[in-house]
């Protein structure tokens, strides 16, 4: 393992100080600044996370800090494996694009004005800054901070408009959020409690089958899946979603939403090496197999642009826990684990890159027709081609179409399925991209149809805007390139699982 | 030992009461009844600054942001109690609890004899943060990352509920204005009692890094000496815009944030203390951390803005 | 049974009662004090881990202790936030519920 005080070290203090302290200068200085700030922060923050990836790549190692010195079990250690770089560069590049994009919507203002901005821009960075701590950090109870971090700055991002239905919305996600921590921290207590460390190396060494260990990580699973909205706990999500703004939505469903999956897969595949029954990973599998199903189908059904990308929202999680009953138990040798892996990862990253492309294209027609009715959208494709289109490669990921993410993703969670034999995760993926097709296909359709007359806007919507959605989207498509074989940058890190190699 | 199971049986009476009162304000009243037992509960577990802790924050503050809440939501009571779920979803969710419970139980029967612990490892490692308390060894050193995190969690909270403050009254005055009855007992009362508190905080902050006590308690019970001299009118919040209040929040996670930096230069990594200075670096971080914590634990209890600033 | 396993116990309770009163109360301001009461039995079974592991001259391991202090902070601002934004919703909608469509 790479060692403390490197240079390496420093990036991963960096990646989680930077955002931080940006945000706080951002409440002292007052909504003129706050905006420059983050503008400022964003190409420094992206650097830094590129860093990461490219020093844990070169080592092809975990990275790896212990904080102040003090070794675990006693201290904190900061750890970023391959999946860690992944994410935090995903996060540093959604995070820049989200900015962009919403510089327009709360520009820099002083006065009675100056509460929109100055709270988007200072949680924005905060949400990066506890991103960031999530994604590498190696304390269990060094991860509640940070996801307690993450909840504060994501809930009042919902109400940021100032609607009251937001306010109800953003108790709920709270109480929801409150809940999930809870079951979390007792969870921590309990493994404490059996093996007098909360560090998650040390613990994978010391941790054994048993009711304690069997306990507490249910508690923690069950915790981290009401925070990620996992069927039947996904309630509060949609409402959320679709009342945030549309830059905060993009944050909320692309990154905020993925942190607890990150958790789940660190819990079951770090803390816990080789020891899920599978049996307990096919129930993970059949709640994701639900949401898949239930949460299209409620897609399908709704009237609203954002509602329906927000119930998308639900639908898209479910596939990431497909993965847990591919990939568990990966001791077998099955080479078909590691597929897995790197397709639930994948569909995680492409996801954050569509559904924000997508919001954010929701929130420009939003913006030009003054509402978000599916059924009002006729006349949209034309006056805003770009944006639509946009929405449509994001719609593509979504589905599972080639050239997508997306597709790479469910095509190795479907082989993976397929050569396990457990052919009904193949069936639910295939049908999730069917209903999937359905209800991207029911808004393309109706915004490409002719309104009759030419539609005016009610406002004129910047070509740059409509380019950073565009470029967003076409990351998700980017992604579809990536070689279908396992990820060798996603195996750092992961003891004792065997390359596969696609014929 | 028959102490400990009357008080066991005493808080989940006062528990079972906080949760089946048909009334939310003998609901609330109950909950800060229960805070202060499981305060004598930390104190029979051994755990003095937990129980300060409890006490001050868990039940002192909270309780008055309840009790405060209330007031305001008292005409809901009778529209909500029309809500309460069947008698069916309640055996329900009974079963279901008593379920977790008897769970949790058993895992706390099967938890592991002799018991893991790290209180070698704190106590052997002491020495070189120059504190003889080893709770706040454990929050200012070892794990301080948590420590500094958790003041920036704070601090979001409250901008949270800065947040939900219509833009008319952005930067404005936190909660009504409460006016100074001068010949009031209230304000005799408070004017004896603010003092003394200030006091008392200021000997707990000192004495934390030998003794029970340490920053988050003094600053707790700094805020409510505020708290109390606000509510009878002897001094007003600031409103929020004013750059001095942001700089005083910001001041402790900001000077934290710096020493930890520091840290790279002195000492070879993030938050760690050069031995013969560690004492002395600790201590410059409290003292401002500190304060900032009493402004915004101060601040969570006043809420968002009422009262629109004057331009 | 020694007092911290009893101790432990009583947090149990806690726990499901709170769970209990979370499910069950319709009011939020109720389902924020479910939830302190949840939170006050998950920190009691830390102390109780804590008491297991006196050792080296303390009457208690120091590290759970910590935790749980820090967890008591982080939970007030929870409540804080909460309440606060129960209160704009009363504010704005004259309702305190969180029964609404959707």
């Amino acid at each position: 393992m790479a060692n403390s005080a490197t240079a390496g070290g420093f990036l991963l203090v960096l990646a989680i100080v930077l955002p931080v302290m940006g945000a706080l200068l951002s409440l002292t200085l007052g909504g003129r600044h706050a905006e420059r700030i983050a503008l400022i922060l964003m190409p420094v923050g992206l650097t830094v996370a590129v860093a990461i990836a490219a020093v844990v790549w070169r080592a092809h190692n975990v990275l790896q800090y212990f904080v102040g010195s003090w070794d675990p079990p006693l201290g904190v250690a900061f750890r970023a494996d391959g999946l860690s770089a992944a994410m935090i560069v995903t996060a540093a590049l959604l995070i820049s694009g989200i900015g962009l994009f919403a510089r327009a919507q709360f520009p820099a203002q002083g006065g009675a004005k100056a509460r929109a901005p100055l709270v988007f821009w200072t949680l924005l960075l905060m949400v990066w800054g506890a991103l960031n701590a999530v994604f590498i950090g190696g304390d269990l109870f060094n991860l509640y901070v940070a996801l307690e971090l993450l909840t504060f700055a994501a809930v009042p991002l919902v109400s940021l408009d100032g609607r009251a239905e937001t306010f109800a919305a953003a108790l709920r996600y709270l109480l929801f959020a409150l809940l999930g921590s809870i079951l979390y921290l007792l969870g921590t207590g309990l493994l404490y409690g059996a093996y007098g460390t909360l560090d998650i190396a040390l613990l994978s060494g010391r941790i054994h089958a048993g009711p304690v260990a069997w306990a507490a990580v249910s508690l923690m699973t069950a915790g981290l899946l009401a925070k990620a909205a996992l069927y039947p706990l996904h309630l509060w999500l949609p409402p959320a979603h679709a009342g945030a703004p549309a830059p905060a939505s993009a944050i909320l469903s692309g990154l905020v939403v993925k942190a607890p999956f990150f958790l789940v897969v660190r819990l079951w595949f770090d803390v816990m090496p080789g020891l899920p029954e599978h049996a307990a990973a096919q129930v993970l599998g059949g709640l994701g197999a639900a949401a898949i199903i239930f949460g299209s189908i409620l897609a399908l059904r709704q009237a609203r642009l954002k509602l329906l990308i927000a119930y998308s929202t639900v639908a898209q999680i479910g596939y990431l826990f497909l993965m847990f009953p591919l990939a568990v138990r990966p001791e077998t040798g099955h080479p078909w684990a590691t597929a897995a892996w790197t397709g639930g990862v994948l569909q995680a990253v492409s996801h954050a890159f569509a559904k924000a492309a997508m919001f954010m294209a929701a929130g420009l027609i939003a913006e030009a027709l003054g509402h978000d009715r599916i059924a009002g959208l006729a006349g949209i494709g034309r006056a805003l081609p770009i944006t639509v289109f946009a929405f449509g490669l994001g719609g593509l990921s979504l589905m599972g179409l080639p050239p997508s993410g997306g597709f790479v993703a469910k095509a190795m969670l479907l082989t993976a399925a397929v050569a396990e034999n457990q052919w009904w995760w193949a069936v639910v993926v295939l049908a999730g991209g069917v209903l999937a097709g359905g209800y991207v296909f029911l808004v393309l359709a109706r915004a490409l149809a002719d309104a009759g007359e030419p539609l005016t806007l009610l406002s004129t919507i910047s070509r740059s805007r409509q380019a950073v959605v565009v470029v967003l989207a076409l990351c998700a498509v980017l992604l579809g390139f990536v070689p279908l074989r396992p990820s060798e940058l996603l195996q750092i890190g992961r003891p004792g699982l065997p390359i596969a190699v696609f014929r | 030992m028959a102490f400990d199971t009357g008080l066991a049986v005493l808080v989940l009476g006062v528990a079972v009461w906080t949760i089946t009162a048909r009334d939310t304000f003998a609901a609330v009243v109950g909950f800060v009844a229960f805070g202060l037992l499981l305060a004598l509960v930390w104190v029979r577990l051994a755990a003095p600054d937990v129980a300060l802790t409890e006490a001050a924050i868990g039940s002192g503050v909270t309780g008055g942001l309840l009790l405060g809440a209330h007031t305001h939501l008292r005409r809901t009571e009778t529209a909500a109690a029309g809500e309460l779920p069947g008698a069916a979803l309640r055996l329900a969710a009974a079963v279901l609890c008593a379920m977790v419970s008897a769970g949790l139980a058993a895992i706390v029967l099967l938890l592991p004899e002799p018991a893991p612990t790290l209180a070698p490892q704190v106590a052997a490692n002491i020495a070189t943060t120059g504190l003889g308390n080893p709770v706040t060894a454990v929050l200012m050193a070892y794990r301080a990352v948590d420590t500094l995190l958790e003041t920036v969690v704070l601090l979001l909270a409250l901008l949270g509920i800065w947040s939900l403050a219509p833009d008319r009254v952005w930067g404005g005055f936190p909660g009504p204005h409460h006016d100074a009855d001068p010949q009031g007992v209230l304000t005799f009362a408070a004017q004896l009692l603010v003092p003394v508190g200030i006091l008392v905080g200021v000997h707990i902050f000192w004495v934390g890094s030998v003794a029970p006590g340490g920053e988050f308690q003094a600053a707790t019970i700094l805020a409510a000496m505020w708290i109390l001299a606000a509510m009878v009118g002897l001094v007003d919040a600031p409103p929020v815009s004013r750059r001095w209040l942001r700089i005083l929040l910001v001041a402790g996670p900001a000077v934290f944030f710096a020493i930890g930096l520091a840290g790279f230069a002195m000492a070879g990594a993030f938050l760690a203390y050069p031995p013969p200075y560690a004492k002395l670096l600790i201590l410059t971080i409290e003292i401002p951390l500190t304060l900032s914590i009493a402004a915004t634990l101060a601040l969570l209890v006043a809420g968002p803005p009422e009262r629109a600033p004057q331009r | 049974m020694s007092s911290p396993t009893l101790y432990g116990l009583c947090g149990a309770v806690l726990v499901g009662l709170g769970l209990f009163g979370l499910i069950v109360h319709p009011q939020p301001l109720r389902k924020i004090v479910a939830f302190n009461l949840i939170g006050g039995g998950v920190f009691l079974l830390f102390g109780v881990v804590a008491r297991r592991g006196a050792a080296a001259g303390f009457g208690g391991d120091p590290v759970p202790q910590a935790l749980v202090i820090t967890g008591l902070v982080v939970a007030f601002a929870a409540t804080a936030l909460a309440v606060a934004l129960l209160l704009r919703l009363f504010h704005e909608t004259g309702r305190a519920t969180l029964r609404s469509d959707g």
